[in-house]
């Protein structure tokens, strides 16, 4: 039986995540700002199967509680063997292009947040010397493009952070994997027009899952899209530049 | 692009939006229009569509609430399929008290349409399990429905068809089962008598019971009688789950030719004889047992764009079944309107719960037409006034042309129906009919 940390696990592709675990019957700790949501997925992944869903209702965004939340998750449950980081925002583009406040609440909630929580799980997994620390980017942080560029640099900047800190961690045990999906099609999206390369959310769980376990580096969802962003990387900047992506 | 058409992809909408309710904490979105709820839109007809207004979607209301795996007694939300109850039960030795012939519904829709099974005559519908729901009306009231709280809503929300206010989440009753295999029978019938023979034969000793018809042989009313139940313990795999993926799938509209009724006819006849003795017998497992068309995904596009209609009613025995039955299919034969797959099945006697519910005791029989346009609703209106005068009733989940004169005359109680209505649902189906 693992012991599985899911943060920012309301969302709904960390459902899934969480799902697949419970049905294998193993123990989960949830972190999520939204407590009646947290209840009601516990409920879900206690019946399927889960041998113990404990929950933490608190806003991610609020660093000052970061190093106190994750030093009591190691005192209460001794080892983690994998934390997911499942949380961020796709915000209001246009907006976060001149407003500061929509441009911070960007930045924190789909990098700050994570680096801060980071560093304080990295140090207990470096303590218990083994473990596997998963966290969830984007496509959208290989190349930044008009409509998204301030999420897109928050999971580029994390996008480096996860790779130095897999370096970082390796002579440790620690295992460092960095996610980088496609849009899915979740609440996260839906006010989006869905297109035939939109991710469905059981299908980018179940590839989160079998990334873990089998200890990849980075991993794009659905496989596709490192195809896609190679392409898309592969243009050079003098043509890029009068695109409109 | 047609937005979420309903299964028999017709009629088409063309004006139509959607939105998901994005948990079943969440208040009801109020767009100007009206709304209704959706779920997996395998309803045939209209009932699922609202041309010119919303539909509310619940497809993230995907949790399990509770389970108790010794009293079989489920709690959900309203937007977990049949499959996904299944995936859960059948593992620990349940299984649906009452199914639809796919798996790929939604609790909340089951309850809409208040769905029948092949155990009917045993079991009644699946709004005869259900023990409360919560609706969430558009005042933003949640009311907790069940038999002692709010009772008059809870039956007019049983084959409601989705009007009386969203369902959030639902807590019914399954059975317990010893494996997941079923102990089937096939008999060979040449005839209706024949076939009522047979059904009140089989009805005490087997919990599940169906015919399919070949309703477009030149000879008598022929058809293969299918019964079963659900077998003991097996020496391995007691609970094993159907396959979740299947490389079948019906990828692209087939061209409107596919089925015609010389295709049509030759597939009924090599059904027909597919049993090659008259009476055979064995061991299956429940997914072809009760889901026969799940593996071919999207199988409604065999019909190619124009879509197809379903037709299907149920006749009272007192009202001689057997003569309104044969009237019907002396007009499909003269139409030469083949219907490729023909269900017969008898319904029994228990009382449904819902005020609206389409099942009673007597006959039914479920066909399926590709969409010929005119002539064939032509056709069907003539069966509707045999359905009419044998004092039967149209299935609206399957319905797509009946008339307003037709509909109130199947369904009289629509006066105290109509006062559960919540002002801001409606559909395309109620909108034509009343």
């Amino acid at each position: 039986m693992k012991k599985i940390l899911i943060i920012g696990a309301t969302s709904a592709i960390a459902q899934e995540v969480a799902k697949i675990y419970a049905t294998q019957k193993h123990e989960l700790i949830l972190w999520g700002r939204n407590s009646q949501m947290l209840t009601a997925i516990s409920q879900d992944l206690t019946v399927r199967g889960a041998s113990k869903v404990s929950v933490i209702a608190h806003d991610l965004n609020d660093f000052s509680r970061h190093e106190e939340f994750v030093t009591n998750i190691w005192k209460d449950s001794k080892t983690i063997d994998i934390a997911l980081l499942a949380h961020g925002v796709l915000g209001d583009p246009r907006k976060a292009e001149t407003t500061q406040s929509e441009l911070f609440k960007l930045l924190n909630s789909n990098f700050v947040s994570h680096a801060s929580l980071l560093a304080f799980i990295s140090t207990e997994m470096i303590h218990q010397g083994h473990g596997t620390i998963a966290v969830i980017s984007s496509v959208a942080g290989d190349r930044g493009k008009q409509s998204n560029y301030v999420y897109g640099s928050a999971k580029a900047g994390m996008t480096a952070y996860v790779d130095g800190l897999r370096n970082r961690l390796f002579k440790t045990g620690v295992h460092v994997l960095n996610l980088k999906l496609g849009p899915v099609d979740t609440p996260m999206t839906k006010d989006h027009k869905k297109g035939p390369l939109f991710g469905k959310a059981p299908q980018v769980g179940a590839g989160i899952v079998t990334a873990i376990e089998k200890k990849k580096n980075t991993v794009y969802l659905p496989f596709f899209w490192r195809y896609i962003m190679w392409i898309i990387c592969s243009i050079p900047e003098s043509i890029f530049k009068k695109l409109s992506l | 692009m047609m937005l979420l058409p309903s299964w028999g992809l017709y009629p088409k909408v063309q004006n139509q939006a959607s939105q998901a309710l994005e948990s079943r904490f969440a208040s009801l979105p109020l767009p100007d229009s009206t709304i209704l709820p959706r779920g997996l839109g395998r309803s045939y007809g209209d009932s699922c569509l609202n041309n010119g207004g919303t539909l509310i979607c619940s497809n993230y209301l995907n949790k399990f609430i509770s389970f108790s795996s010794e009293t079989g007694l489920i709690r959900c939300e309203a937007g977990v399929t049949f499959e996904d109850v299944i995936k859960l039960a059948v593992p620990k030795g349940w299984f649906l008290p009452v199914t639809p012939g796919t798996k790929f519904v939604t609790v909340g829709g089951a309850i809409a349409n208040d769905v029948h099974g092949k155990n009917h005559h045993k079991s009644g519908n699946f709004g005869n399990h259900v023990t409360q729901f919560e609706l969430l009306r558009s005042t933003g009231e949640r009311l907790l429905c069940s038999r002692n709280s709010n009772p008059e809503l809870f039956k007019a929300t049983i084959g409601g068809l989705g009007l009386t206010g969203f369902i959030t989440w639902a807590e019914f009753q399954l059975i317990k089962i010893d494996s997941s295999w079923v102990d089937q029978e096939q008999i060979q019938y040449h005839n209706l008598n024949d076939f009522f023979a047979i059904a009140e034969e089989s009805e005490e000793n087997f919990d599940y019971t169906v015919s399919w018809v070949d309703c477009v042989s030149s000879s008598d009313v022929r058809g293969i009688f299918i019964r079963g139940n659900f077998a003991n313990a097996q020496s391995e795999d007691n609970f094993k789950l159907h396959k979740e993926k299947s490389l079948k799938n019906v990828p692209v509209f087939l061209p409107e030719q596919t089925l015609n009724r010389f295709s049509i006819r030759a597939f009924n006849e090599l059904y027909f004889h597919k049993n090659i003795s008259s009476h055979k017998a064995g061991l299956v497992h429940y997914e072809p047992f009760f889901y026969p068309l799940d593996s071919i995904h999207n199988w409604n596009r065999i019909y190619g764009k124009r879509g197809f209609l379903q037709y299907q009613f149920v006749v009272p025995y007192k009202n001689d079944a057997g003569a309104a039955l044969n009237e019907i299919f002396q007009v499909l034969k003269k139409s030469q309107m083949g219907s490729f797959l023909a269900v017969l099945k008898t319904f029994g006697n228990l009382q449904p719960e819902g005020l609206m519910s389409f099942p009673k005791e007597g006959v039914t029989l479920a066909l399926d037409f590709a969409n010929y346009g005119d002539s064939l609703l032509k056709v069907l209106e003539t069966c509707d006034s045999i359905v009419r005068s044998a004092n039967g009733s149209v299935y609206p989940a399957k319905d797509a042309r009946m008339s307003k004169q037709s509909f109130s005359t199947f369904y009289p109680q629509i006066e105290s129906f109509e006062k559960h209505i919540d002002p801001k649902f409606s559909s395309s189906f109620w909108r034509r009919v009343r």
